[in-house]
């Protein structure tokens, strides 16, 4: 039993990196109607130009952080303005393949400046385990799933309450209706993306405190499927908490098939069975909007 | 150069001809002649270039004849191009004869195929094309762990085919081999597009509502779409088994599926040309890249372990710059420059 407590903790935490991401491809999803396949490498620039910051150039971790959210920040403008702009109306596969290939060239770039081995952040948080009924819990993994939960909660404020957040919502219901009421629809285009690297380098940062860093990050990118789909594609808290089922059920999965069936690396696949499922009975997902056409 | 200047059939038949000029015919017979030709001229390695862009053709072809023709995003034809290898290695273990394999292991991926085309009875665009990336890690996953048949992480070796006692052990044989079935399926694809079922395809691709209200049963030509394409990629797999003699599960990664779609894409969506554009310069590409490596090498030592290491990123790059500025792709491109010479001098 503990055993599997154990593996419920550790895959929230990894689940709560997962919403994370889900957040940044959810806004982007939302705002634009672009599916972004490089959202895992959003995660893995973020991780390494913070690497870069405090290992490389010894800044403290907190400059380093913030540091970190600007260049974000200008990379989703930089992104949104050369490569996403000029495939405003072409087909769905177009815009599919051209997050695909964008996907690639961050992916080389990493590689080149960084090499390919793994990479291993400065511990920021003290190493003593907290003890969280009964079991061991690392500090970083606390600190993890509260900032993902206060991140939901700011997101979710912004989204209600600023000006902004509501030309943003405007902008995802009904872009003609928002562009005629004077919302600059081009620039909601590239703040969602701006605010989508801005959180996923956070869960890079955090998984690097977890894990380290190495170039096989951005298949993290890849489990963002299962939990948007889950959640609803354009649904913020179905994103968080289809993160969060992902991560616990591909942990708690992989375990039982070790344990049972003596079956390895359950957990890369375990998500994608379930994503099968949704789409064939539930394809809007849990809080989804029901706009997809039977075919 | 003679013909019209513009489209002038005057019967249904002549427009519906795979060759609609004698020219054309002669064109293609000679560049056939000149394909057969080519391996007395070229070193081992550039035949096994040419191996690989004719296993490339069949993939591509028949993704294009899924995705291109039907409409139905598909990110997971790597995979299936897989499931046509593995099953063409366990096949030949057991003894079949390789004319009996390749058929055979183009019906397991038919079956394959329409099983994981089933949820494009219900999603289309971005859903199906998560549902596609889904196969290819579930059957990626399969190949790697299911021992007794795929030989798991440490994979699967494959004698040369053997055709009426004549053993395809080298690459130019194997050239004769790969080129001959590529032959067959872009011959096949474009008959099939000539024909109600594709006409089906394409009315599905521009407007499933239009189509089904014009009596084409969306469901079955979907699954019949997914059939034919993975028939073909199953082929295709099965070829490339015989031909590299080894293979593993991380031969079929996700990243042949974005190869793939890279060459349609790069080649021209919905044009059987496209698709043998897209493969041609898919292959080319980081061979390209590699001798560009090599001989920078020679000048600046540093510069050629970047350089491979940009390949990725090259590729990428291709592929932005392509979606951006060429989105029709490159048979869109030979079509202006036909244009070009049929009309000159005059622009229009």
């Amino acid at each position: 039993m503990e055993y599997y407590l154990q593996l419920f903790i550790s895959g929230l935490v990894v689940g709560s990196i997962y919403s994370l991401v889900a957040l940044g491809f959810v806004i982007i999803y939302k705002a634009t109607k672009v599916v972004n396949f490089a959202q895992g490498e959003l995660v893995m620039v973020g991780a390494y130009v913070c690497f870069a910051l405090t290992v490389q150039a010894h800044l403290p971790f907190l400059v380093a952080f913030f540091m970190t959210l600007a260049f974000s920040f200008i990379l989703g403008i930089v992104i949104e303005r050369l490569i996403l702009r000029p495939m405003i109306g072409e087909p769905i596969i177009s815009v599919i393949m051209v997050t695909i290939g964008l996907s690639s060239v961050l992916k080389s770039l990493v590689q080149l400046f960084w090499g390919t081995q793994i990479q291993v952040f400065p511990p920021v948080l003290p190493q003593e385990p907290v003890m969280i009924a009964g079991l061991p819990v690392a500090p970083v993994y606390l600190a993890a799933f509260a900032l993902s939960v206060i991140l939901f909660l700011i997101f979710s404020a912004f989204f209600k309450y600023s000006r902004l957040g509501i030309s943003m919502r405007a902008t995802a219901f009904d872009q003609q209706a928002a562009a005629s009421m004077g919302i600059g629809i081009k620039n909601i285009f590239a703040l969602s993306w701006c605010i989508a690297a801005m959180v996923s380098s956070i869960g890079g940062v955090i998984l690097g405190n977890i894990n380290g860093i190495n170039a096989q990050l951005g298949h993290l990118g890849l489990k963002v499927f299962p939990a948007v789909i889950l959640g609803g594609l354009d649904s913020l808290f179905g994103a968080a908490l289809g993160g969060l089922i992902v991560g616990v059920l591909e942990n708690v999965c992989d375990g039982a098939a070790k344990e049972f069936f003596g079956l390895g690396g359950f957990k890369d696949v375990a998500a994608f069975i379930l994503l099968v499922v949704i789409l064939m009975i539930k394809p809007y997902g849990l809080f989804g909007a029901r706009e997809i056409e039977r075919v | 150069m003679h013909g019209q200047c513009g489209l002038f059939f005057r019967t249904y038949a002549g427009e519906a001809r795979i060759f609609p000029s004698r020219f054309l015919l002669v064109s293609m017979g000679l560049f056939g002649a000149v394909l057969c030709l080519a391996p007395l001229a070229m070193n081992n390695y550039l035949v096994s270039v040419l191996c690989l862009i004719n296993i490339a053709v069949i993939g591509a072809v028949s993704l294009n004849l899924l995705t291109g023709f039907c409409g139905q995003i598909s990110l997971g034809h790597g995979a299936f191009f897989g499931v046509g290898a593995y099953a063409a290695a366990y096949l030949a273990s057991l003894g079949l004869p390789f004319l009996a394999v390749l058929p055979a292991a183009g019906l397991v991926t038919a079956a394959v195929g329409m099983f994981f085309g089933l949820p494009s009875l219900r999603l289309k665009g971005i859903y199906l094309a998560i549902a596609t990336l889904a196969a290819q890690l579930i059957l990626e996953y399969v190949f790697l762990h299911w021992d007794a048949v795929t030989g798991g992480s440490s994979g699967m070796a494959v004698d040369p085919p053997q055709v009426l006692g004549l053993a395809f052990d080298s690459d130019v044989k194997m050239f004769y081999l790969t080129l001959a079935v590529a032959t067959l399926s872009v011959l096949c694809v474009r008959n099939i597009m000539r024909t109600r079922l594709g006409r089906a395809f394409v009315a599905i691709r521009d407007h499933h509502l239009s189509a089904e209200i014009v009596g084409v049963d969306l469901f079955a030509y979907k699954l019949r779409a997914f059939g034919i394409s993975s028939f073909l990629a199953g082929a295709g797999g099965a070829l490339w088994a015989y031909y590299t003699m080894y293979i593993t599960p991380e031969q079929f990664g996700i990243g042949l599926s974005v190869s793939y779609l890279a060459m349609i894409i790069i080649g021209g969506l919905g044009s059987v040309l496209g698709g043998v554009f897209g493969a041609v310069f898919i292959t080319v590409l980081p061979e390209f890249l590699n001798f560009v490596a090599q001989h920078a090498g020679a000048l600046f030592t540093d510069i050629s372990g970047a350089l491979l290491a940009m390949k990725e990123g090259v590729f990428g790059l291709v592929l932005v710059l392509f979606l951006i500025f060429e989105p029709e792709g490159l048979a869109h491109r030979w079509r202006l420059v036909k244009a070009y010479w049929k009309l000159y001098p005059f622009a229009h």
